[in-house]
């Protein structure tokens, strides 16, 4: 029966973040719960969650491109990737993004991951240019639109990113998997591992790029006409002085 | 030698600007949230080092900054701050053009090339990048070069760095620290057992004779599970010893490579689904300024569910072709 107490860590998770609790606290909280269910004392609770903090460090150094991005977006970095795509007729919103996907995806094949990145790349540069290309419908982006396309640009970037990861050249991913079964007595070449992640590849950017051209086929009809359009626009410069 | 030991350092003197600039503002719950966390940032290395040694305290103590970080959060308010008018912005950007895009991708370059030739890289027969995480040393190289670059471009004063950086880094607020609380989590998990009661669950839900619900059981498991831990990694080992490697591989006789590729991958899906996973999904919510916390996972989930399908089925074609 203690066996299973621990599972009560997840219960707290699962609950915090359906009633949309502060997701920070409710975290510990179920690491509290989990440890004190296995039997385990409060120093080494504690040990064991400064412990695994502060190994995974690595998680938080995207923060280090803030002040360079921050700069350039003080001298109109997002306005200027605006205007460029606005100006390049043949490049539309499906165009954009699909390019994106596959870069993105042979970048992490070379295990180039951290090249690109949602800090790095999406919001100083996809999502403005996403913003433009779709505005080339001849008509502004309402609110929710903009939304819309602004978390269409960070989930193709999270697609490229992990469908091309563990493709080929031995990384994280691989060298797990074959860590693993060389613990438990089957040896196995990095490469056959990888090559098998490539069929999941292909699949992953023919999906996701038949998404964006449906999406973006979406977006581009929803274009409202032109009076209302001018109303938006009017709507849309009061919001851009806020953000 | 630089190592990615520089790199915490680095990113911990800016901690401590940001909670500088935030006390000077009397926003006390940031000031010192951002404090808390410079300073896990700047120890990380000796506790680590104390605990190789069996000294416990200094975890415990880092331990007591996380508890303290949690109970900060809740009380950041993710408030607009003030930026440059967009008048400014646009007639700066008019001016500026292309040379705007320079220091951006100079961060993604000089972390290319650093990840490539770093290893070559050497003054006096002394390595000038250490081997391990490679990669992420050459990024806080490389947003330390784009930084000193985009100042040079836009004649910022220096000090518009640590304002600026602070402005994005307030504007994530408590979201950029989700994805170090998660994985502390995960860590804590691993430790209780609760990979294996899970393991435990599933195999007693599965008929095991039959190949087809041993696959969709690893699977489903893999997805599960990887949204609880947010993390892939973390289910592979407990899936893999609990279900693959016993009921697939040497019941049902499948091809280890296959199925561990495209049952890791199948976690990646889960991945998409998940606010656990938060650098990927919570994240870009705060970056993008996005106003419900599950907007991103709602454009993705379709392509992850498509993609399980997928690998569900090209795991049950290959893994067990002879």
């Amino acid at each position: 029966m203690t066996h299973w107490l621990p599972l009560l860590g997840v219960l707290v998770v699962v609950i915090g973040f359906a009633l949309r609790f502060n997701p920070v606290p409710v975290v510990i909280v179920a690491g509290l719960v989990s440890g004190l269910a296995a039997g385990k004392g409060i120093g080494e609770i504690l040990a064991l969650l400064g412990n695994s903090f502060v190994s995974q460090r690595a998680l938080l150094l995207f923060v280090l491109t803030l002040p360079a991005i921050g700069v350039l977006e003080r001298a109109g970095l997002r306005e200027h990737a605006r205007y460029w795509i606005a100006s390049l007729r043949g490049l539309t919103l499906s165009r954009l993004l699909i390019a994106y996907l596959g870069l993105r995806q042979i970048l992490s094949m070379l295990g180039l991951t951290n090249v690109a990145g949602q800090a790095q790349t999406v919001r100083p540069l996809l999502a403005p240019m996403a913003e433009a290309a779709a505005e080339k419908r001849g008509a502004p982006l309402d609110p929710d639109e903009r939304n819309d396309v602004r978390a269409f640009s960070a989930a193709t970037d999270n697609v490229g990113l992990f469908f091309g990861e563990d493709v080929f050249i031995a990384l994280g991913a691989v060298l797990l998997i074959q860590g693993f079964y060389s613990q438990h007595g089957i040896e196995l070449q990095p490469l056959q591992i990888a090559l098998w992640a490539l069929p999941t590849a292909i699949a992953a950017f023919l999906i996701h790029g038949v998404r964006t051209v449906l999406f973006a086929r979406r977006i581009h009809s929803a274009a409202v006409p032109a009076e209302t359009a001018a109303e938006h626009m009017r709507a849309d410069t009061k919001t851009d002085a806020k953000c | 030698m630089l190592t990615i030991e520089h790199a915490y350092w680095l990113l911990a003197a800016f901690l401590f600007g940001a909670a500088w600039l935030n006390l000077r503002e009397r926003r006390g719950s940031h000031a010192a949230f951002w404090a808390v966390l410079g300073l896990l940032f700047a120890c990380g290395q000796p506790v680590l080092a104390a605990t190789q040694a069996h000294n416990l305290v200094p975890a415990q103590a880092a331990g007591i900054g996380v508890l303290v970080l949690a109970v900060l959060a809740p009380r950041m308010k993710r408030g607009h701050l003030v930026e440059r008018s967009a008048d400014e912005r646009e007639a700066d950007a008019r001016r500026l053009r292309h040379r705007l895009l320079l220091p951006a991708v100079l961060i993604p370059l000089v972390t290319l090339l650093v990840a490539l030739s770093g290893d070559r890289l050497a003054i006096g027969g002394r390595h000038l990048f250490d081997a391990t995480q490679m990669t992420l040393t050459g990024l806080a190289l490389a947003c330390v070069i784009a930084l000193v670059a985009a100042l040079l471009v836009t004649r910022a004063q220096p000090s518009a760095g640590l304002a600026e950086g602070r402005r994005l880094l307030d504007t994530l607020g408590w979201a950029a620290l989700l994805p170090l609380m998660l994985a502390a989590l995960g860590g804590v998990f691993a430790a209780t057992g609760v990979g294996d009661a899970i393991a435990d669950l599933v195999k007693m839900a599965i008929p095991v004779q039959s190949a087809v619900a041993c696959v969709i059981a690893y699977g489903l498991g893999m997805v599960l599970f990887t949204a609880i831990m947010g993390n892939a990694f973390a289910a592979f080992p407990v899936l893999t010893a609990g279900i693959g490697l016993p009921l697939l591989i040497q019941l049902h006789g499948a091809n280890p490579a296959i199925l561990g590729a495209l049952g890791m991958l199948t976690g990646y899906c889960g991945t998409l689904f998940t606010p656990m996973a938060a650098n990927f999904n919570i994240v870009p919510v705060a970056l993008l300024e996005l106003p419900n916390q599950y907007d991103v996972i709602r454009a993705q989930w379709k392509t992850g569910a498509a993609l399980l399908v997928v690998n569900l089925a090209l795991m049950y074609w290959l893994a067990f072709r002879r």
